[in-house]
């Protein structure tokens, strides 16, 4: 028998049957490679597949399980990867013409984790460039399509990653969230995204954007296949200082996993602004009904900093990526231009040629709020307010468990739409900013659909609480059937 | 024309105008912490390696790589604060300094700003003046551009995220030899705490000059930073010609000659400071709060660990050998010039409590064979003799059991094979012979036909037996006893 | 003719080391102005004793054994480099640059 899993198998449930003698890697492999190839002709998630890497490691854990050797809690599992992720055999070129063919010689912490937990990494996947938007369409290998609706944005900057998980290609995959690049392309694609709490996972390997920001971030179609990847890939790493010393993540088993008896949710008014758009306050709204519904207690909230989030965000995130995007200068890795100039204008001709106006955009804004006299205008200022957008939180978890609100204030829009309006753009993270600002886990959830495109609804825990939010969020899960919720051009598949 | 410009102790006088010039100079140096790994990076520090060979994602700045903290670099960083009474902060935090070059993988270079792990603290110079720090701080080294290879630049990243300390002098320094005193008595600092090898040669010790003139009297003028120093006495000389250029060049009344803000380039073998092209706006290297690394904080105990790892510092070493071992200051400042001879050099006083015998063999002895190809070792503890082995040898000379021309014959055979001095005084029979009837023996042979030695001697003349001495101990193979043979030449020829 | 925004968009270029052209400065200019406008809320707000948030939440003192560990080797140091001579990375002539 055939393991299936074109967006009906859960990746633990595949692990499983593969754990139990059904199938093979090889046949589990074959066709996730064949879904790709059927499906993303159209929506173009993948950068590259690496399709003879994938099938070699199919043949090697297929003679692992032969052998009888106890067998990883990710086995057999396809897995796709952002493209800024480093891998030993892969590339990771962030999507920039810059890094292109760029072969990192070390592999990430998380895809090492990956590995010893025997999944497959069958490719790599498009993003927005340096993880520089919230659509995936600055990208030098052009936009991925949302599956729902292919003439819209898949959300941003990990769309490649929510769109192969979302499209049916592979069960899991992972994305980094620096202002919400995982969060809001799952709400936007109707699957699970979690950004964990800040240094709950190592960003060894993750190329950075705005270090004090970046989570390395998991996509899936169940929060159980969410917990086991954070089970794999969470926990201490030597190799990045800023990584928690705390053991890997288990996933907390209640006994009433449908029941969030007593928990306090706060519902700040901040997260509800005029321009939300009416069909997501529609889906929110009913989603914290549902959460009324299975114990929680909604409790109205004031998060009062709010306004300041994305101003901070953008002060804060462009001055570190400044500084971190100020390697690629042609002389280590990268494409180099203006060999026949002097060193300095090579470094300039090499940065004009490589980045994209998005990337160019943010490093003018990031070396500004840092330069001589208007650091401590900007960046000066952001970093304290920072301080009071996470006092907002600490604030409100005096009083609540959880704090609940749409991930996204639109849903999915059309390719080119807001490309024109970098502010326009730079709104969307509105309410995904404020827990990366303040470290926190969050996650987005499928909560139903407004003319036929998915709604997120984002919850939000303490530091280090990623347990709780996952609880929170499979009780919900188990309580809808948003997740199983699938896009049209799937419908077809399943028959 | 230019004027004539004298010294007065530290006072610069022209003599054309009569206008007494003071000198306002800091000193910033790079010392090379003595760790095995490099500041963020387990690559080997690295010298002479082959180009590229000591380098990880982490310190050529592959994209995704991470900074973690090397805890020997920051426990020597505080032993040397701690060697110069410098305050420890008890916070300090690292900064990004973004600049661009090539030889700086990531364009900015990991370093401490406006919380450096120690400030203050000072070094006081044989002259009696005291020069202060204003602060120590931790950074990582750049790799290093090769200019003269070819038509390109070439890059070699061994060097880079290797271990600094920068340490920034007050303007105390108002003198060439100021400066070559401060940086002789940093360096054997660094050396005896272990916090660096200090080789210039290596470039593990760097040093840049920031220096100023102005008329007594009046405020401070534009200061000049003068680089590429490679050696103490480069210092020294860059400083003076540097002085004298300033004031030479205000002398001349000529606004356009006067000194700007630049940095200057020593040329060594021209002795003259060229200036870089000067440098249009001043730098704007946007520093800020390293994200990728966690503020550091020193607790009392790491710090009082430190402590207890400080050894006496040299110059309270001198003091006690001169006070307490009644050596004379030139052996003392010899022994304590290098911790590795004066540690040897106190073992080998304290188990044979002998301190002044122990002195003059080191200086006279050991110390000679260092560098020396037969035994090719470079340092004292590369010898193959230990403290207990020349504590053997001094022993064996105060209990007359060898003569001192015999113990330099034991003590180069020692250092050359190892041997211990017991075993070297028997293999070459050098214990002294008393034998009366021996000693006779060969004093006879010595006299004969010597009559004009002998009638000197009934003369009076006792000196003219040194010249029979000479040839018994030839004859008797250095073991006769010298003090014995004069009596008994002196008793036969009375005798005669 | 350049406004000072334009002049302030080509500055900035410089020291982050990107060689736009004054058509892309021009067009710079006015986005950069409006989105510094539109955060101007930060400027307004009173942070009077507010403690700055750098990052790295609650950690401190995260330290490394002073302990080797493998170097690349030279070929997978040099893989990426656009231009190499013989060990070399190898970048256009420059003499005695900032440093
Ligand atoms: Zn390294």
């Amino acid at each position: 028998m055939t393991v299936r899993f074109g967006g009906q198998v859960d990746a633990v449930a595949l692990r499983n049957a593969l754990d139990a003698g059904t199938g093979t890697v090889k046949d589990v492999v074959e066709e996730c490679l064949a879904r790709i190839a059927e499906r993303d002709g159209e929506l173009h998630a993948f950068t590259r597949v690496e399709a003879e890497c994938a099938r070699a490691r199919a043949a090697e854990l297929d003679a692992k399980r032969a052998s009888g050797a106890a067998l990883g809690a990710l086995f057999g599992v396809p897995v796709a990867l952002k493209a800024n992720l480093c891998w030993k055999g892969g590339i990771a070129d962030c999507s920039s013409k810059l890094l292109a063919n760029y072969a990192p010689p070390y592999d990430a912490t998380v895809v090492r984790r990956l590995l010893d937990a025997d999944a497959v990494i069958v490719g790599t996947t498009n993003m927005d460039e340096f993880a520089m938007g919230s659509s995936t369409e600055n990208s030098a290998h052009g936009p991925t399509s949302n599956p729902w609706d292919t003439e819209r944005t898949p959300g941003g900057s990990s769309g490649g990653s929510a769109v192969a998980v979302a499209g049916g290609m592979v069960p899991i995959a992972l994305g980094s969230d620096t202002g919400g690049s995982v969060r809001q392309p799952a709400a936007l694609c109707g699957v699970h995204g979690l950004k964990p709490t800040y240094g709950r996972v190592s960003r060894y390997g993750l190329i950075a954007f705005g270090s004090s920001l970046d989570a390395v971030s998991p996509f899936a179609r169940t929060i159980r296949d969410v917990a086991r990847v954070l089970e794999v890939i969470s926990g201490a790493c030597d190799r990045d200082s800023t990584c928690l010393p705390l053991p890997p993540f288990e996933a907390p088993q209640p006994a009433d996993p449908s029941r969030l008896a007593g928990f306090r949710v706060g519902v700040p008014k901040q997260c509800f602004p005029a321009e939300l758009d009416a069909g997501v306050r529609a889906c929110v709204e009913s989603a914290l009904q549902q959460l009324e519904r299975i114990g929680c207690e909604l409790v109205p909230i004031e998060l009062p900093h709010a306004e300041l989030a994305i101003p901070t965000y953008y002060v804060v995130a462009t001055a570190e990526a400044s500084s971190n995007l100020a390697r690629y200068d042609g002389v280590g890795f990268g494409v180099r231009a203006g060999s026949e100039l002097g060193l300095q204008e090579m470094f300039a001709a090499t940065r004009e040629a490589g980045f994209g106006e998005e990337v160019k955009r943010r490093i003018l804004l990031g070396t500004y709020v840092l330069s001589a006299g208007y650091q401590d205008e900007w960046y000066g200022r952001a970093q304290h307010a920072r301080t009071k957008i996470l006092g907002d939180y600490l604030q409100a978890f005096e009083e609540v468990d959880l704090v609940a609100g749409p991930t996204s204030p639109c849903t999915a829009f059309r390719l080119g739409e807001k490309t024109a309006d970098p502010i326009a753009m730079y709104q969307t993270d509105l309410l995904t900013v404020p827990a990366s600002l303040a470290g926190l886990p969050a996650i987005s959830v499928p909560c139903g659909t407004s003319a036929g495109l998915p709604v997120g609804l984002q919850l939000v825990a303490p530091a280090q609480e990623d347990g709780r939010l996952l609880r929170a969020a499979q009780a919900f899960e188990l309580a809808t059937d948003h997740h199983r919720a699938l896009p049209p051009m799937l419908l077809g598949a399943q028959a | 024309m230019s004027a004539t410009i004298e010294r007065d102790g530290d006072v610069w006088v022209s003599s054309r105008t009569g206008t007494r010039w003071h000198v306002v100079c800091g000193l910033e140096v790079h010392a090379q912490l003595r760790t095995r790994t490099k500041l963020f990076c387990g690559c080997e520090t690295s010298f002479g390696d082959p180009p590229n060979s000591r380098t990880c994602p982490v310190c050529t700045g592959q994209p995704g790589s991470l900074p973690v903290l090397n805890e020997e670099a920051l426990a020597l960083a505080v032993r040397a604060a701690l060697a110069i009474g410098a305050d420890v902060a008890p916070w300090s935090k690292f900064d990004r300094k973004n600049y661009f070059y090539c030889d700086i993988p990531k364009n900015y270079q990991i370093s401490q700003f406006d919380r450096p792990y120690c400030t203050g603290g000072g070094i006081d110079l044989p002259s009696g003046r005291r020069i202060r720090l204003h602060r120590i701080h931790l950074e990582e080294d750049a790799g290093k551009a090769i200019h003269d290879r070819g038509t390109t630049t070439l890059v070699d990243l061994n060097r880079a995220g290797t271990p600094l300390i920068e340490s920034v002098t007050e303007a105390d320094v108002t003198s060439p030899e100021d400066a070559f005193d401060y940086l002789t008595a940093l360096k054997e600092i660094l050396i005896y705490v272990g916090a660096s090898n200090a080789d210039m040669e290596k470039g593990e010790l760097r040093c840049d000059v920031n220096v100023s003139v102005h008329p007594a009297g009046e405020g401070w003028r534009t200061k000049v930073e003068v680089k590429n120093l490679n050696s103490f006495r480069n210092v020294a000389a860059a400083l003076e010609h540097e002085i004298l250029r300033q004031i030479q060049a205000y002398e001349s009344g000529d606004e356009s000659r006067y000194p700007v803000q630049e940095t200057r380039l020593w040329d060594a073998d021209k002795l003259v400071t060229r200036s870089m092209r000067s440098k249009e706006a001043a730098d704007d290297y946007r520093y800020f709060t390293e994200p990728d690394l966690p503020p550091v904080t020193v607790s009392p105990s790491f710090l009082e660990r430190q402590r207890g790892m400080l050894p006496e510092l040299p110059a309270a070493r001198r003091t006690r050998y001169v006070r307490e071992l009644g050596l004379s200051a030139y052996d003392a400042d010899v022994l304590v010039a290098d911790r590795a001879v004066a540690d040897f050099f106190e073992a080998a006083a304290r188990i044979s409590g002998r301190p002044k015998e122990a002195a003059n063999w080191i200086s006279n002895e050991v110390l000679r064979a260092l560098g020396d190809a037969q035994t090719g070792a470079s340092t004292i503890d590369d010898l193959p003799v230990k403290p207990h082995d020349l504590a053997e040898l001094i022993e064996l000379v105060a209990k007359g059991t060898i003569h001192t021309a015999a113990g330099r014959t034991v003590i180069r055979e020692m250092l050359e094979s190892g041997t211990a001095a017991a075993e070297v005084v028997e293999r070459l029979g050098l214990e002294q012979v008393e034998d009366e009837s021996q000693l006779e023996d060969w004093c006879r042979a010595a006299l004969e036909g010597k009559d004009a030695i002998v009638a000197d001697v009934k003369d009076g003349k006792e000196k003219a037996l040194g010249a029979l001495i000479g040839p018994v101990m030839q004859a008797s193979g250095g073991k006769a006893n010298p003090q014995k043979v004069r009596e008994i030449l002196k008793r036969l020829i009375l005798e005669s | 003719m350049a406004s000072s925004d334009e002049e302030l968009v080509r500055r900035t270029a410089e020291l982050a080391r990107l060689s736009i052209t004054p058509a892309e400065a021009a067009h710079l200019a006015p986005q950069f102005a409006r989105i510094l406008e539109h955060f101007k809320t930060l400027s307004d707000v009173d942070l009077e004793g507010v403690e700055p948030t750098t990052g790295a939440f609650g950690l401190r003192d995260v330290l490394r054994a002073d302990e080797p560990r493998a170097s690349l080797t030279q070929d997978e140091a040099l893989a990426n480099a656009p231009e190499r001579i013989e060990d070399f990375y190898s970048v256009p002539k420059t003499i005695g640059g900032d440093a």
